[in-house]
């Protein structure tokens, strides 16, 4: 099958390593599409849904920021976290929503710039949405 | 006969010493096994990190303002991040790291600041009154990259408030299950390896490659305190291994001895019964 390799690195592990038709990424400058010949390029990642397409078949992670380098030979991602959809711990995930929701309106009353409060609910945002899509795709079937 | 009693419950409680050590030694070699295997499922990650940083860093060097991570100061301060284990036990691993610490410290002309992780560091760091910017203890032997971060915050901000002129790591290098080093290695500013040309590649930056070497290089740092503490928990657990085979060996030569004692004891108290008895035979007769 003429795809591309994806190597998805966390710092802690490898988390996916197989060769795949396509990926979709949030990039940092919207969303985009890597097939087979794109050329070389190195874009921050922003939390969100990564799709991975093989076979026919959809791959869903939930990654929390990262990087994406698209080399000749192969994709690789450096996320900070991620996660296959059925990996998600969604009551944790529902939580540190909660938490961050909380700390941003505290800190917005006190005039306090909450980028990292925000940052944090990004991340539980993006890991909500990829379980919830899981969830319903498997509901349809 | 006291004597031999005395003996006897000796072996014993060395026995159940020998046990105890004997669990610690099969103990830290699992979990020696499991802190290497960590380090090494994050070693592509901090390749490939390592390679982009050195690309970006070449691109970027050309007139423009380097990333204050990447700046080289004048120093009129360090810090020394000071990784050592929380709980002894570990042979000569504690001790040779507070040395090496305090002797780096003894030869700078500057001010040092240490920021002591693990509680073995701590204490010596307090006893000692050396100067210190923060403590962490209790990381636990399986330490995540987010219990690792708020060290590496700790030392980003500080540098680049200028706190700090130099940062470096003091951990116990892994060389092999014998042999545990302790090492300086300085972690910021970030020194980008310089790479091969014919290994460079054209990329298209998203956004500007400065942006995306500003948001790389914390994440870099972060993953170096973290590579150093996953290897010195590795160090701490292999030093302790080897410490407690030793114990373990040592006493049951000591069991080997003391039973060799009994032995000796135990037939002379016979020998001198059964002479009792022919004495009394013979006084009979």
């Amino acid at each position: 099958m003429p795809g591309i390799r994806l190597d998805i690195v966390t710092a802690e592990r490898m988390v996916y390593s197989d060769d795949v038709d396509m990926v979709v990424a949030p990039g940092s400058e919207g969303q985009l599409g890597i097939l087979p010949h794109h050329t070389p390029l190195m874009t921050a990642l922003l939390p969100g849904e990564l799709r991975i397409k093989r076979g026919g078949e959809e791959l869903l992670l939930a990654i929390t920021g990262g990087f994406l380098e698209v080399r000749p030979d192969k994709v690789v991602i450096l996320a900070d976290a991620a996660e296959r959809a059925e990996e998600i711990d969604v009551s944790r995930a529902e939580a540190a929503r909660k938490r961050a929701q909380e700390r941003l309106t505290q800190q917005r009353e006190l005039g306090i710039d909450g980028a990292r409060a925000e940052a944090s609910l990004r991340r539980s945002l993006a890991r909500l949405k990829v379980a919830e899509m899981a969830r319903r795709r498997k509901a349809r079937r | 006969m006291a004597n031999i009693r005395a003996i006897r419950r000796r072996i014993r409680g060395v026995r159940s010493t020998a046990k105890i050590t004997r669990a610690m030694e099969m103990i830290a070699a699992s979990r020696m096994r499991r802190a290497q295997e960590r380090g090494l499922a994050g070693r592509p990650y901090a390749e490939k990190i390592q390679q982009v940083i050195a690309d970006l860093a070449a691109l970027t060097e050309a007139g423009q303002a380097l990333h204050p991570l990447l700046q080289r100061r004048p120093i009129k301060k360090i810090a020394l991040v000071h990784i050592t284990p929380d709980r002894g036990l570990c042979g000569g691993l504690t001790s040779s790291l507070n040395r090496t610490i305090a002797s780096y410290i003894l030869e700078q002309k500057v001010p040092v600041s240490v920021i002591a992780v693990g509680r073995k560091g701590c204490e010596f760091v307090r006893r000692c009154n050396m100067e210190m910017a923060a403590e962490f203890t209790h990381l636990g032997d399986r330490p995540g990259l987010m219990d690792t971060q708020p060290i590496s915050h700790i030392v980003i901000d500080d540098y680049s408030r200028d706190v700090f002129d130099l940062v470096c790591l003091v951990y116990a290098r892994f060389i092999s299950t014998m042999v545990q080093r302790p090492c300086v290695q300085q972690l910021l500013p970030v020194e980008p390896a310089s790479i091969p040309a014919a290994q460079k590649v054209e990329y298209i930056y998203e956004p500007r490659p400065d942006a995306v070497l500003g948001s790389l290089l914390p994440r870099f740092v972060e993953m170096e305190v973290y590579h150093a503490i996953l290897e010195s928990i590795a160090s701490e657990q292999s030093a302790r291994m080897v410490a407690m085979k030793n114990a373990t060996d040592n006493a049951n030569e000591l069991i080997d001895g003391l039973t060799l004692l009994y032995n000796k004891a135990r037939q002379e108290a016979i020998t001198k019964e059964l002479l009792d008895i022919a004495g009394g035979v013979e006084a009979l007769a």
